[in-house]
């Protein structure tokens, strides 16, 4: 049904429809309003399902945990420091193989303290063993919840659906809710691969010793695996029973004949599509790739979709931009990383016919927008090609300086953070709110 | 014909079949019906009272669920050596998942229970003194304020054990453990008083609190009976003597955990609803050192020289006990008679959840 | 693409009038995308909040930096922060007040301007009047539908009703309506004037 409807309220009635059996809920800006829509769905009566109101992050995912032990469908949100509080808590489900279903509403990792968005704290779980998928927009963001726990609970493993705080959570669109009898039809009932079961008692969570470790390990690499063969699967699945396509593994954007591709995740995507459209107008051969399922990394998708961008017959160097929603301090780059690999990896296939040119473009740290207008400023910088390898979009350099001269003159020259705001605040020309 | 008349007494501990007993006075571990929800070949130290506690409360609680029941272990020694992976000592559904969250992951089992409509199925967790009191106290306290239907058994050998026996917060003063050691002029744990569950348990006025000891095996499946006659949140607090972490003979487990009622240290009592509800009045008071003395981890209290300052602190504090408790009144609440494993009264806290 | 931003404080529903817009937008079956400009939520301090209305799927997510019509729900904020910042030039203004542009020392800004799409409105009046409460975000709406078009009256009440219920959302529906008359009378008597030389 459509609806013009909050972000988080889409979400939080889509997972409604998905039949949770177990809700744990902990405040944290900004996915604060999901759990709060559901706790009221909960207590109207309208959802049939155990809400808990606990302590902190940490109790959050542990209850979920017991709860898909004892077979039930389970879920949690959170976000930024709730994410990272529950850490311990995340590794365990995955380790563990429990197929809970957790959004996480994309916000900065402090310090300093930011409750604006970017990918830091989804992208520092990125090793933890769950699946992760990236919402562009709204729609996507309701719809893959659904595809979530179907994924999750055929696969025995743990999926994070990550959606931009504010930006997506925040935003009223509109939307496509799935209906209660279309859900049912796509997801059928929880039956757990394991469950602890009075009738059929077993152990679950024994400690594994040197000599099988590395056997349990793989096994959740091999879900991984798994895992780029059934979320293609599973929204072809969803296309035909919804109508429309959402989820999978990458969506490219006028890439086929594209000579420089952006690429990306999240709700970013949607203003880079714009920009994408105003540089074909101007005659730039430009593209987008948008990564949806960032783990497993979908080397395969990402090559093909990157090889459909053909080879021109002008011999010029096909550019990739990647814009990084996060900073890994001491590296060049997360999702470049992976996709180096990806553009690298040895599956016996010829290498790429062209040159490829990687730029990295650090954006929107801490909930900075980016604006078609820098966004622009920038491609045409790499279709020039002078972008920097490495670059962080619409810098700062007084400010930096400033607080590099303070730090040359004294030793204890104070918290850079404080400094530097009062430096904002000093310059900056009646801005608003 | 002349006669004597000849009275037999019961006499030595009421040790499992003791055939004088009428049969509903005999321990749970006497009947060949027993859960062994801990069942043998774990790799448990010779003299281990957690494992020998575990196995007397489990045992309780699954007679009194009548086997519907689901255990959630924190990490620790009770974790480790009963589940050396390929093997598991537990007959039970069990699940063990951090070492911080097993009163959060207990709420969530009982969570999903109740939204299954699986109402007859219960749910214990358990964890040593480290993953109750310190790593996994905002966890309980959460447990404890939601009334969340879990039993928690917190099994205390009061210090890390399982790592090498480092301080905790349920370490008592003046103990040695390896990062309070013996040594300089203030020897052993010389801050704290090591933190007081019981009685924070009773802060929160859950339904049933309790303390036991393995040295009285029958009031502690006495205890973990009673306490599935609730339903919402419960706590006993079980002391359980290390012989490798105190320092102490692996034959003298019971013992010291007898002495450690005995002097005043250790109160066993029960509450409800916040409020005392009975204690178990001390036989034969002996004073502290008899109980320290059984134990290297306090043998930097006498030599080369007697602390006596720090001895008196601890006689004090075992005294503040028996005051607090009334261990030393003339309670009518005698030991044998209040060891009753035929179903108590019924005394539920609210409706069943 | 129609992109309208709103100034207000905490407190004075600025948040919740975008989202009626796209409400109201919807219902005419265009597309429509709502959000503030997010901060940490205190009664009193500045809030602004954006809408944009399209015949297309809205994709951007980055903030409105050059609307096409301004919403100014409290006056006092006109002099701390630089509300007309990025303006389209033929951009509307609507202000919540009882004084007229050079009143309320704009005369400078309104000389640049077609005075045909600037316009003050009582909306807090009329609040006050009909819903009992200074909550100007209901006939700002109705207001804004007779200076721009870009949703009609009927959208506004619509989407009033759906969100709120008995006396409010009865108080905020004749406010909008006095505020949409209100504002329509003014647009019928202007006449289409030469703009001013700065």
């Amino acid at each position: 049904m459509l609806k013009q409807i909050e972000g988080s309220r889409a979400v939080a009635e889509a997972v409604a429809a998905c039949r949770p059996q177990v809700i744990c809920a902990y405040p944290i800006t900004p996915q604060t309003h999901i759990v709060e829509a559901l706790g009221a769905l909960v207590k109207s009566g309208e959802l049939n399902a155990s809400f808990m109101n606990v302590e902190s992050e940490f109790a959050a995912m542990s209850a979920v945990i017991g709860a898909s032990a004892a077979g039930a469908r389970a879920y949690t949100a959170t976000a930024s420091q709730g994410l990272l509080y529950m850490s311990e808590a995340v590794y365990n489900a995955a380790g563990l193989g429990l197929p809970v279903v957790m959004t996480v509403a994309n916000r900065a990792i402090g310090a300093p303290i930011n409750i604006w968005n970017d990918h830091s704290d989804a992208m520092s779980q990125r090793d933890a063993g769950w699946i992760q998928l990236y919402a562009e927009t709204n729609q996507e963001a309701a719809d893959l919840h659904v595809q979530a726990f179907r994924i999750a609970e055929v696969l025995s493993n743990p999926v994070m659906v990550c959606m931009d705080g504010f930006l997506l959570t925040h935003a009223s669109e509109r939307v496509d809710l799935p209906s209660q009898g279309q859900v049912d039809a796509f997801l059928p009932h929880y039956e757990p691969r394991q469950v602890l079961d009075p009738a059929d008692p077993v152990s679950i969570g024994a400690m594994v010793g040197p000599e099988a470790f590395t056997e349990v390990r793989y096994l959740a690499a091999e879900r991984m695996r798994q895992a780029l063969g059934l979320i293609p699967t599973v929204a072809a699945s969803f296309a035909g029973q919804f109508g429309r396509p959402t989820g999978g593994l990458v969506r490219p954007y006028r890439t086929e004949d594209a000579e420089l591709i952006v690429v990306a995740l999240g709700s970013v995507l949607g203003t880079i599509k714009d920009a994408v459209d105003e540089l074909r107008d101007d005659g730039i051969r430009a593209g987008a790739l948008g990564i949806t399922t960032f783990r497993p990394f979908p080397v395969q998708a990402v090559r093909e979709a990157l090889d459909g961008a053909s080879a021109t017959t002008t011999g010029r160097p096909r550019r990739l931009v990647v814009i990084e929603r996060a900073l890994a301090p001491g590296s060049d780059g997360i999702v470049t990383a992976d996709l180096r690999a990806a553009l690298s990896a040895p599956d016996g296939r010829p290498p790429h016919p062209r040159a490829t040119i990687i730029s990295t473009v650090v954006a929107g740290l801490g909930g900075r927008a980016v604006t078609r207008k820098s966004l622009l400023a920038m491609l045409a910088s790499a279709a020039r090609g002078d972008l920097l390898p490495f670059s962080f979009l619409d810098l700062r350099p007084d400010l930096i300086e400033a607080e590099l001269a303070r730090m040359r003159a004294a030793r204890r020259s104070g918290p850079s953070a404080e400094n530097m705001l009062r430096d904002l605040s000093a310059t900056a020309p009646g801005a608003l709110g | 014909m002349p006669y004597e008349r000849i009275k037999f007494y019961q006499t030595g501990s009421f040790a499992a079949g003791n055939r004088l007993l009428p049969e509903d006075l005999h321990s749970i571990q006497s009947s060949e019906a027993r859960a062994n929800a801990l069942t043998c070949g774990h790799r448990a130290c010779q003299g281990c009272g957690e494992a020998l506690g575990a196995r007397y409360a489990l045992d309780a609680v699954m007679r009194a669920t009548k086997g519907k029941l689901i255990a959630v272990n924190a990490t620790g020694c009770l974790e480790v050596f009963s589940t050396p992976f390929p093997e598991t000592s537990w007959q039970i559904a069990w699940l063990h998942s951090l070492f911080g969250n097993a009163p959060a992951v207990a709420s969530g089992v009982a969570a999903a229970l109740k939204a299954m409509g699986r109402t007859d199925v219960r749910v214990v967790a358990q964890g040593g003194d480290g993953g109750t009191v310190d790593i996994g106290m905002a966890c309980l306290s959460g447990m404890f304020e939601r009334d969340d239907d879990v039993f928690y058994i917190c099994y205390d050998n009061q210090a890390y054990m399982n790592t090498g026996v480092q301080r905790s917060g349920a370490t008592p003063p003046a103990a040695r453990t390896a990062t309070t050691p013996a040594v300089g002029p203030e020897p052993g744990n010389n801050f704290g008083q090591g933190k007081n569950v019981p009685l924070i348990a009773m802060a929160h006025e859950i339904p049933y609190v309790a303390t036991a000891t393995v040295a009285d095996l029958r009031d502690l499946e006495y205890k973990a009976t009673r306490a599935m006659d609730f339903h919402g949140a419960r706590y006993l607090h079980i002391l359980v003597p290390c012989p490798l972490g105190w320092g102490s003979s692996p034959a003298d487990t019971i013992k010291v955990a007898r002495l450690a009622t005995e002097s005043g240290l250790f109160p066993v009592f029960e509450a409800e609803a916040g409020q005392v509800t009975g204690a178990t009045p001390i036989r034969r008071r002996v004073p502290v050192t008899d109980y320290l003395r059984l134990q290297a981890r306090y043998a930097h209290l006498f030599r080369p020289e007697e602390r006596t300052d720090v001895i008196a602190r601890i006689q004090a504090s075992a005294d503040r006990n028996i005051a607090r408790f009334g261990l030393l009144n003339d309670h009518k609440t005698s030991h044998p008679e209040r060891v009753r494993l035929a179903p108590a009264p019924h005394h539920d806290s609210a409706e069943a959840r | 693409m129609f992109q309208v931003r709103f100034h207000g404080r905490g407190g004075q529903g600025v948040v919740t009038a975008a989202e009626l817009l796209a409400s109201a937008a919807f219902r005419e079956d265009r597309y429509a995308q709502a959000f503030p400009s997010f901060g940490s939520e205190r009664m009193g301090a500045p809030v602004t909040s954006f809408c944009r209305i399209d015949d297309r799927p809205i994709r951007t997510h980055e903030p409105v930096t050059d609307p096409d019509v301004l919403l100014i729900q409290d006056p006092t904020l006109l002099h701390q922060a630089d509300l007309f910042a990025g303006l389209k030039p033929g951009g509307y203004v609507l202000l919540n007040s009882t004084r007229s542009f050079g009143e309320l020392g704009l005369a400078e800004f309104a000389a640049r301007r077609d005075s045909d799409r600037l316009r003050t409105l009582p909306a807090a009046n009329l609040a006050m009047a009909h819903l009992g409460r200074p909550l100007p975000g209901a006939p700002m709406l109705g207001g804004l539908a007779a200076l721009t078009g870009v949703v009609g009256l009927d959208a506004v009440l619509a989407a009033i009703a759906e969100r709120f219920t008995g006396k409010v959302a009865a108080g905020n529906a004749v406010a909008a309506r006095a505020a949409f008359e209100f504002v329509a009378a003014e647009q019928a008597t202007e006449q289409p004037k030469e703009k001013a030389d700065a």
